[in-house]
């Protein structure tokens, strides 16, 4: 008789431990949720913009030259080499994501945050960058410049 | 009222009857600081505690003008620098202590490495300390971003892409860190509620316990010292090292007075997200080892971008630091001269390492690009 009484309550101890630590578990669980949800920033359209036409014109960009674009929300770099051709990569540097910039003293595109190198392919030839810079096609379409990538 | 206290007024025995002051007053005179030839290292805490204490009144008047957003952010600061009044002593008192801080922070920690204060049982104290000095760079480094000029736009890109190389969980984190793909307002506000809110949460918390736990344990005497006994008779701390404290303090405000008065902070150009980055674009100078070293190594090494591996070997320094307490398992009678313990030179390497990169960092010429047009 006692036997079973003893039982009982252990049995009842037990379920009403389970039933507290579960209902504290949901608890915590439905405020930490949103909480987290709220910090992860909401997932923004990427904008599949493929070509852009620069409020620039050809003769805005000198031999030897480069200048900063936007190409939907991200900077790209245009430059023209001193042979006279255009070319256009995108501008972030593949290292840790600095904007790139033309040095016309040595003809590279290159990165001030790392002294990071790259070629007039876009080629990471010195310093810390892993990968070349993504070429983007250029188009010369009577007094505009537009850049398209290929996707 | 226990008797034999020597009376107090009415006011006091009344809050005493009520919160028990004179218990109070016997913890706090029952604390003693050892003293010996390595005293001087003692100051160091008090020091960034003090100026802890500023950089909480100078934050909280910024809040009165500072607008988090990236339309209004630097005009805001112009705003307090240029219209209200002592708005230029405020905002450079506020960036001259947190670098003083973070000085007299790491200062402090490697006297405590040096004089093995952090040996049992004082392992919380060091950890919460390491705790601290995390969260006072994530400080620096969330402050940096709030004048939204172009230096802090490039540091905050390179800083939290940093994270984004981390295998696996990066991509993710580094959205988390940004509020987006990018830096942009979303970013500056996020650093402000951290800035402002999340971190001064946080280091109170830790702030409390790290001195409790100090209060409780007393300060450690070096076990050089105390094998040769050379100890004096010990100070009260109340009042006699207190007061000492003062001094220090006075001094360290001496100091940030000074260097805002001589050399207020700067505020730059605007951020501009479609402009490059600026030829010789630095990052704080606690920053400036990391980013030469990032600097140095090549793209690749054994088949691994260079800079998952600077970031990793960081970690893996930091993580030593931070286990101090349960890696040195010498017991106090092994103890060598506290200038030749095994652990000491790596200590030495360590802060020779520091040194090294960030005089190169400053002494690196800065190609002269004035023939660039600007974009």
């Amino acid at each position: 008789m006692s036997e079973d009484w003893r039982e009982t309550v252990v049995v009842r101890r037990r379920f009403l431990n389970w039933m507290l630590g579960t209902g504290a578990g949901a608890l915590s669980a439905s405020v930490l949720y949103p909480i987290a949800r709220f910090i992860v920033p909401p997932e923004v359209e990427e904008s599949d913009e493929s070509q852009v036409t620069l409020p620039l014109a050809p003769r805005d960009i000198p031999r030897n030259s480069g200048q900063i674009f936007r190409f939907g929300s991200k900077p790209g770099v245009i430059i023209r080499t001193p042979q006279g051709e255009l070319k256009a990569f995108d501008g972030m540097c593949t290292h840790l994501d600095c904007i790139v910039q033309y040095r016309d003293d040595i003809s590279h595109i290159w990165c001030a945050c790392h002294n990071g190198h790259y070629d007039l392919n876009g080629s990471n030839i010195q310093g810390p960058p892993p990968r070349p810079l993504q070429e983007y096609t250029v188009i010369e379409v009577g007094d505009k410049i537009v850049v398209s990538k290929d996707t | 009222m226990t008797t034999g206290e020597p009376r107090r007024g009415r006011i006091w025995e009344w809050f005493d009857h009520r919160i028990g002051l004179a218990g109070i007053e016997r913890m706090a005179r029952k604390k003693e600081v050892p003293v010996h030839k390595h005293s001087f290292w003692y100051y160091l805490g008090g020091m960034t505690l003090f100026l802890f204490i500023v950089q909480v009144g100078t934050g909280i008047l910024l809040l009165f003008y500072y607008r988090a957003s990236a339309a209004e952010a630097y005009e805001s600061i112009q705003f307090i620098m240029t219209e209200v009044k002592f708005g230029w002593l405020i905002r450079s008192l506020h960036h001259w202590a947190a670098n003083l801080m973070i000085f007299t922070l790491v200062i402090h920690m490697f006297s405590v490495l040096f004089l093995r204060a952090y040996r049992p049982p004082r392992e919380l104290t060091w950890l919460t300390g390491a705790g601290l000095l995390g969260i006072t760079l994530a400080f620096g480094f969330t402050g940096y971003l709030l004048p939204w000029n172009q230096l802090a736009f490039f540091a905050t890109r390179v800083g939290t892409q940093i994270v984004g190389v981390v295998p696996i969980v990066g991509e993710g984190l580094l959205r988390i860190a940004r509020g987006g793909d990018d830096v942009t307002g979303a970013t500056l506000t996020r650093f402000y509620a951290l800035h402002a809110a999340v971190l001064p949460l946080l280091i109170v918390g830790l702030l409390a316990f790290h001195l409790f736990m100090v209060q409780k344990l007393g300060m450690s005497t070096p076990p050089s010292i105390e094998k040769r006994g050379a100890t004096g008779r010990p100070l009260p701390f109340m009042p006699n090292f207190l007061l000492r404290d003062l001094v220090g303090w006075l001094g360290a405000l001496a100091i940030i007075a000074a260097l805002a008065a001589y050399f207020p902070a700067e505020l730059g150009l605007k951020a501009d997200p479609f402009a490059s980055a600026p030829a010789g674009i630095k990052p704080e100078w606690y920053f400036m080892f990391m980013f030469q070293t990032l600097k140095y190594l090549p793209a690749h090494i054994l088949g691994i971008e260079g800079e998952i591996i600077g970031i990793m070997g960081f970690g893996i320094a930091g993580l030593i630091l931070v286990l101090v307490p349960f890696i040195d398992r010498r017991r106090d009678g092994e103890e060598a001269h506290p200038l030749f313990g095994y652990l000491n030179y790596l200590w030495f390497a360590m802060i020779a390492f520091i040194l090294i990169m960030t005089y190169l960092g400053y002494a690196e010429v800065v190609p002269d690009l004035t023939s660039v047009p600007a974009p």
